[in-house]
């Protein structure tokens, strides 16, 4: 009995520590969405705490045109979509070329990529500013997809690799005895067979590209290239953003709404990908 | 099997595009920082050539000549030797290789040689008084962010390690957990940022009036423009942002954990502080250490959430080092934004590689 009363308490406390961190996770967000829907007198006056009374559609309409949430959001789809195939493309083929095919260097290439990855280069947007800037990719669309795209680049390498040489060869014997040269193989053999890292390779490099800052930062400076997370910044700090809160917070939703939605509709797989990226770099 | 020529450069093209983009973004970068720390200037055509005087102003003579006093002679030392060593040895290896290695090593012995000249030329100004002036304002910003990342290693590590031992233990629905714990790290540093600022900041007051509602006004603080509570506050939000990093991770390597080992302890007599010191961290070990390491790695190098949640402010008491980096960047000095970032990044690997060392020995007894 009175062991029964000791673990009983103690799984009350273990219940009340975990409930309340989790309530400090997600409170804020909800009261973000709540406050969003408010007049900016309203928000003044019960601070964001109490159902609105009317909703106001308004402010997500100030912030998508006035605040130009909507340019960001579309150039953040296109920089993700654009980067994130340029990695699978890239770093499949490079990948699938180091673990199968012969050439001379191939472990030197290798251990390249391998050091790239260890090496923290906390300030590498400086000489990437400046280099750039005197190639003239600075503030466009190109440069900031190729920069996203090397900084995807070595981890997935790794990925395809490794699994690649954990992948039986016959199937591709079997396509070679039929007839096909090395690039149909990687089409038609190796990518399907490739996506389990695929998805690994995906999932972790959109999240990325998508959160990325300093070197949107660095890059742009016209803001109808920028990504939404510059543009956030921006956006806050512009005449709109300092003054009306609950149009900041419509804004904070739109950024962050679509990322929560889609995190908890396949919550088991970005979780397992982004631990399997970061647990190897 | 054998190549043809042909074949090679067949296969070696599936990998042309990654080392083409790997080569412009990285390599070169990589190396470029090095000869843009030794000019003063913005960009390609304004830049000035001024030797080692960027690092002289960060590490004062005397760190001028001790850096570049080891790196020269690392530079200098470690082909000779491996000159010294191939002249006894066979030849191994593909000729072409052999010469290109050839290469490399004169190379790293003439930059050596100029590391140490530059060095000797430092020697002589570390007993002139006038030579002395540091750059101390960047020495305070290494300073915040290691204060930072002192609070990332134990409140945050603490947090995750005890969420993580609660869900690992008791409950079955860690799903659930596991799922809002993780979602701070997914969503930005941006998001996050602005949102604590607009929860903290003094007008609209949200944090402030809930504390009243409670009945905890002497907690209210003005967490953001307050110097004395600044740099914590930016401590805690980060803390409270990363924390489900660890958190997963640990988990997963509590759960790699066989259960019968705890049985068999628990059949032994061990009581449940026993089996945590005996079993538990010995066997964590490895991934608590990965952990440590990712937190530095990541900690350091923030610079979204300081940019967003204070603006670097107050009086720039939140300006941590690679936020430092940046503004030096911005004010046309990309000479001396990138020999900060040399000596953070040589920081930080040396931090790393001595933590997987030490973690290499413990894992051997």
């Amino acid at each position: 009995m009175k062991y029964k009363i000791k673990k009983f308490f103690l799984l009350f406390l273990v219940h009340t520590f975990l409930i309340s961190v989790a309530i400090s996770c997600i409170f804020p967000f909800l009261w973000m969405i709540n406050s969003s829907f408010k007049s900016n007198s309203e928000f003044i006056s019960d601070y964001g705490f109490k159902f609105p009374h009317k909703i106001m559609w308004k402010n997500y309409f100030i912030a998508f045109c006035q605040g130009k949430m909507g340019i960001y959001f579309l150039n953040s789809l296109i920089y993700t979509f654009v980067s994130v195939i340029g990695i699978v493309v890239i770093s499949s083929l490079a990948g699938y070329s180091l673990s199968r095919l012969q050439f001379r260097g191939k472990n030197f290439i290798f251990f390249l990529f391998l050091a790239a990855m260890m090496i923290p280069t906390p300030a590498g947007f400086v000489p990437l500013y400046v280099l750039l800037k005197a190639v003239g990719l600075l503030n466009t669309r190109v440069g900031y997809c190729l920069a996203m795209v090397n900084v995807g680049l070595s981890l997935s390498i790794y990925l395809y690799k490794t699994f690649f040489d954990k992948l039986p060869r016959d199937l591709e014997d079997a396509a070679r005895i039929d007839g096909c040269n090395r690039l149909r193989i990687w089409w038609h053999v190796i990518l399907p067979l490739a996506r389990p890292a695929t998805a690994v390779v995906v999932i972790f490099n959109a999240l990325n590209v998508w959160n990325e800052f300093v070197l949107a930062l660095v890059i742009f400076s016209n803001r109808n290239l920028m990504p939404l997370q510059v543009g956030l910044k921006e956006f806050a700090s512009s005449s709109v953003g300092l003054t009306n809160y609950t149009v900041l917070m419509a804004g904070l939703t739109i950024a962050s709404l679509p990322i929560i939605i889609i995190y908890l509709m396949m919550q088991k797989h970005i979780i397992k990908g982004i631990t399997a990226g970061a647990l190897v770099g | 099997m054998h190549y043809t020529l042909k074949e090679e450069i067949k296969n070696f093209s599936f990998i042309l595009p990654a080392l083409v983009i790997f080569s412009f973004f990285y390599i070169l970068p990589f190396f470029y920082t090095f000869l843009l720390a030794l000019h003063q200037g913005s960009g390609l055509s304004s830049l000035k050539f001024v030797g080692l005087e960027n690092f002289r102003r960060l590490l004062s003579p005397a760190g001028v000549v001790i850096l570049s006093g080891s790196m020269g002679s690392i530079l200098v030392v470690a082909p000779l030797l491996r000159f010294w060593k191939e002249r006894k040895a066979a030849p191994e290896g593909s000729r072409v290789k052999r010469i290109i290695l050839r290469i490399v090593g004169i190379g790293s012995i003439g930059i050596g040689g100029v590391c140490i000249f530059y060095g000797f030329r430092a020697f002589s100004e570390i007993f002139s008084s006038s030579a002395w002036v540091i750059d101390r304002e960047w020495w305070a910003s290494v300073g915040r962010s290691f204060y930072i990342t002192l609070w990332a290693l134990t409140f945050q590590n603490f947090l995750a390690f005890a969420l993580a031992l609660c869900v690992d233990r008791a409950i079955r629905t860690g799903q659930i957990y596991r799922a809002i714990f993780f979602l701070l790290p997914v969503l930005s540093e941006i998001i996050i940022g602005l949102l604590v600022r607009s929860l903290l900041l003094p007008y609209p007051g949200v944090l402030p009036h809930f504390l009243e509602r409670l009945g905890l006004e002497s907690w209210i603080r003005d967490w953001l423009n307050d110097p004395r509570y600044a740099l914590t506050t930016l401590a805690i939000t980060h803390c409270w942002r990363g924390f489900g990093w660890g958190f997963v991770i640990l988990l997963a390597g509590l759960q790699t954990i066989p259960q019968t080992l705890y049985e068999a302890a628990r059949i032994d007599g061990a009581n449940g502080w026993q089996r945590f010191i005996r079993i538990t961290i010995p066997l964590m070990l490895p991934v608590i250490v990965l952990v440590v390491i990712l937190t530095i790695l990541g900690t350091v190098q923030v610079i979204g959430l300081p940019m967003v949640l204070t603006r670097g402010g107050p009086a720039g008491r939140t300006t941590v080092s690679v936020l430092r980096i940046y503004n030096e960047l911005k004010n046309y000095h990309a000479g001396y934004a990138s020999s900060q970032g040399i000596i953070l990044g040589i920081i930080l690997v040396t931090l790393s590689f001595t933590l997987l060392k030490i973690s290499n020995k413990l894992k051997k007894i």
